[in-house]
């Protein structure tokens, strides 16, 4: 499997030598979607909560959401979307050969990544930061005390980075143990090979819920080490599909500030405030001015939901992952998420 | 005209283009010349494509501070040194592996070819079930097996195994004093040369000794304590320091000394156990290739068993072993890269953190296919000298 990634990287860097150069020239990112009728999405290749696909080769979670909601308001259709797994180090590449039209895929929003690799930023879909898991049993009560352990970690993240920072600002001598593949890096942990194991705290979450061989003998440390804002990302040569993917996010959070949810948004078109008809294509012309269906919010909403929904079902906590919405929270309830006026 | 008179017959000379001479250099030129272009294409095609994206190009990241941290390093490494110099730190980790299990590899492996041509039935069929069964199972699910078997069975690191002298084992790994730095410990290793030059010579003089009056000097013993001898006189002479760094227990096992890791361990022993089935193969082969004959002569001179397999059997043997045994080395080293999976950090992993820091794909995929391309030649340069002295000398 790690061989799979060399040559999946190998293979995506003589993509970028070869180079699509029809993506660049066929003209923009949307009227090239447009054309071929889906969306092709860059997800992870499998994390509980964000990304994972069933036995049928179904793929749900919160980064599969945002890709089907843009295909909602492109299309009026959630499913016309086409999955390509990445991983950490394929990802950009695939992104910025245009094997994918948006990377959707729990990637921390950088200034170097937003700045030289040739891809932009679209918004947040969710706050995370760093945070690191324990055993129980070793009695560790602050990611502090972690003086001299040898620490976990997956290649291909700014983790690695975090993680020296923290040592050296704290001046605790970490060990890294660092692994190609997730797989084998919690096989690693959880044979207890290591101290402590890091990666987002959503990820921390979404591992002890799914690979740990009980998820109550694991502690996550309440430091949280880092910043991570996840979101989409796409490439630099379209700004109108950029615009379209940022207003997309914007509407779904839009509709949870308004009260706008899947099962309500049919009567919510006939609202009588301005704002909500605005957005649901009742009163405007908003979609046009996206180059898009003025229904674009309003199918989105409807086939998928708004923000609250798609965090609810895939990570909150009903969830096996038990997250909180904390900063992830609307504005109105003391988080960061807030939506531009669509008007 | 005189002069075409006077030769007998001079047949024409054939048109350019039916001369065999001229075509042969204008299909030189096409080909180079579309090696070239396909070259220069691909070259500039990268680069517009790449400036198109807005994505930057070049290797003036290797100056930059690397900012990560390297599990195990053989040079002083910290989080803020440079990129290039993660990558050298990568690049000794390789060697590293490539160089002790080349050795190692090469010693099982020839026991075990040996042991499949011997007169014990246990032996032999032992010998042979080996090399059946791990030369035919994929070198990934050694790591796999090795890396598994040893995080799973070594004890936890807060009750580390104490094998005695101060050698600890548990899950992070063989943790063994080592020797602090003194001045004399530096001059006792730079005196090791000059003890291997003092056996080299030492063997040469026996050499021609037996040439002159027929009598054997026993070499071994006297070799191996000119060796050792040399450096043991310079650290006695240097106040024979014997200062150990000793492995202290820390809230998470130990820290002091040095260690070996699992994960070099279980690269260390994948490696060899792969690689040892294919060598084992190929000296089985070279011993085979020399006649039977040979062999019958020998003992009809009355050498025994030993002196005949080292001067008469091994001598010609190696003339075959040595070119197959060429790629297995090379195997060995580039099977080194599948270290990443069990979180060794060679080069290829040093590589993959530095490429998804810098985002420079391209120049880190670069600079490690001219690492392997650099080392695989060198190890093919030293072999195919080896192969050359010993070949065999027509007179």
């Amino acid at each position: 499997m790690m061989f799979r990634h060399l040559v999946g990287a190998a293979v995506a860097a003589v993509f970028a030598v070869v180079g699509l150069s029809g993506a660049a020239q066929a003209g923009a990112t949307l009227d090239a979607i447009k054309k071929k009728g889906f969306i092709q999405c860059g997800v992870n290749t499998g994390l509980a909560g964000f990304s994972v696909a069933d036995s049928q080769g179904a793929w749900t979670g919160l980064d599969v959401d945002i890709c089907k909601a843009i295909a909602a308001a492109v299309f009026g259709d959630a499913n016309a979307v086409k999955y390509t797994p990445t991983n950490a180090q394929q990802r950009f590449t695939a992104l910025t050969s245009g094997e994918v039209d948006i990377l959707s895929r729990n990637t921390t929003w950088t200034l170097t990544r937003d700045a030289s690799l040739g891809m932009m930023f679209t918004g947040v879909t969710y706050y995370d930061g760093q945070g690191f898991m324990v055993p129980k049993s070793a009695k560790i009560k602050s990611a502090k005390e972690l003086k001299g352990a040898t620490v976990c970690v997956q290649t291909g993240t700014t983790t690695e980075l975090n993680l020296a920072d923290f040592a050296r600002a704290n001046k605790l001598n970490i060990k890294p143990v660092v692994f190609e593949s997730l797989e084998e890096s919690k096989v690693a942990f959880f044979g207890g090979r290591c101290k402590a194991y890091t990666t987002d705290a959503s990820g921390l979450a979404s591992i002890r819920s799914k690979d740990a061989p009980n998820p109550d003998d694991y502690l996550i440390l309440p430091e949280l080490i880092s910043k991570e804002p996840l979101g989409p990302a796409v490439r630099r040569d379209d700004v109108e599909w950029f615009t379209l993917v940022k207003w997309v996010l914007y509407a779904l959070g839009e509709a949870e500030e308004s009260g706008i949810t899947s099962a309500n948004v049919n009567e919510m078109k006939s609202s009588a405030d301005p704002n909500i008809q605005r957005l649901l294509g009742a009163l405007g012309d908003m979609g046009q001015k996206l180059g898009v269906d003025n229904a674009w919010a309003f199918n989105a909403i409807k086939q998928v939901g708004n923000y609250g929904e798609i965090f609810e079902r895939n990570v909150g906590q009903k969830t096996p992952l038990h997250l909180a919405r904390g900063l992830n929270a609307t504005w109105k309830n003391g988080g960061l998420m807030y939506a531009m006026p669509v008007r | 005209m005189a002069d075409q008179d006077r030769t007998i017959h001079v047949p024409p000379r054939p048109s350019p283009w039916n001369d065999p001479k001229i075509r042969a250099i204008i299909y030189q030129i096409v080909l180079i010349a579309g090696v070239v272009a396909l070259g220069v294409f691909l070259v500039s095609n990268t680069l517009t494509n790449l400036q198109q994206r807005q994505i930057r190009t070049g290797y003036g990241f290797l100056d930059q501070e690397a900012g990560f941290f390297i599990g195990e390093t053989l040079i002083p490494y910290e989080a803020a040194s440079s990129y290039g110099r993660a990558f050298l730190v990568g690049l000794l980790n390789t060697l590293k592996v490539s160089v002790i299990g080349v050795v190692l590899a090469t010693i099982l492996g020839t026991i075990i070819g040996i042991a499949r041509l011997s007169q014990n039935w246990i032996v032999r069929r032992l010998s042979s079930a080996y090399v059946e069964t791990l030369r035919n199972i994929p070198l990934l699910l050694h790591l796999f097996f090795w890396y598994a078997a040893l995080t799973n069975l070594l004890p936890d690191t807060e009750r580390a195994a104490n094998l005695g002298l101060n050698i600890f084992l548990s899950k992070e790994g063989l943790r063994y004093p080592w020797p602090e730095v003194e001045p004399a410990h530096i001059w006792a290793l730079t005196a090791l040369p000059f003890g291997i030059a003092g056996a080299v010579a030492f063997s040469k003089w026996a050499h021609a000794r037996q040439m002159k009056t027929g009598r054997q000097i026993p070499l071994l013993w006297p070799s191996l304590a000119i060796i050792l001898g040399v450096p043991l006189v310079v650290w006695l002479v240097g106040g024979a320091p014997a200062q150990f760094e000793i492995p202290e227990k820390t809230n998470f096992g130990h820290d002091g000394g040095a260690a070996v890791t699992p994960e070099f361990m279980a690269l260390i022993l994948g490696l060899v156990t792969y690689t040892a089935s294919f060598i084992a193969e190929i000296v089985r082969a070279g011993i085979l290739a020399v006649s039977w004959g040979q062999s019958e002569a020998a003992g009809a001179l009355g050498l025994r068993r030993g002196p005949t397999l080292r001067l008469v059997v091994l001598p010609q043997a190696l003339r075959v072993i040595i070119p197959p045994m060429t790629s297995q080395f090379l195997n060995l080293t580039k099977n080194s890269s599948l270290a990443v999976a069990i979180g060794y950090p060679d080069l290829v992993s040093v590589a993959n953190t530095t490429l998804n820091q810098t985002g420079q794909a391209i120049e880190c995929i670069s600079l490690i296919m001219a690492v392997y391309l650099t080392v695989s030649l060198s190890i093919a340069g030293a072999m195919n000298w080896y192969n050359r002295r010993i070949a065999l000398v027509e007179r």
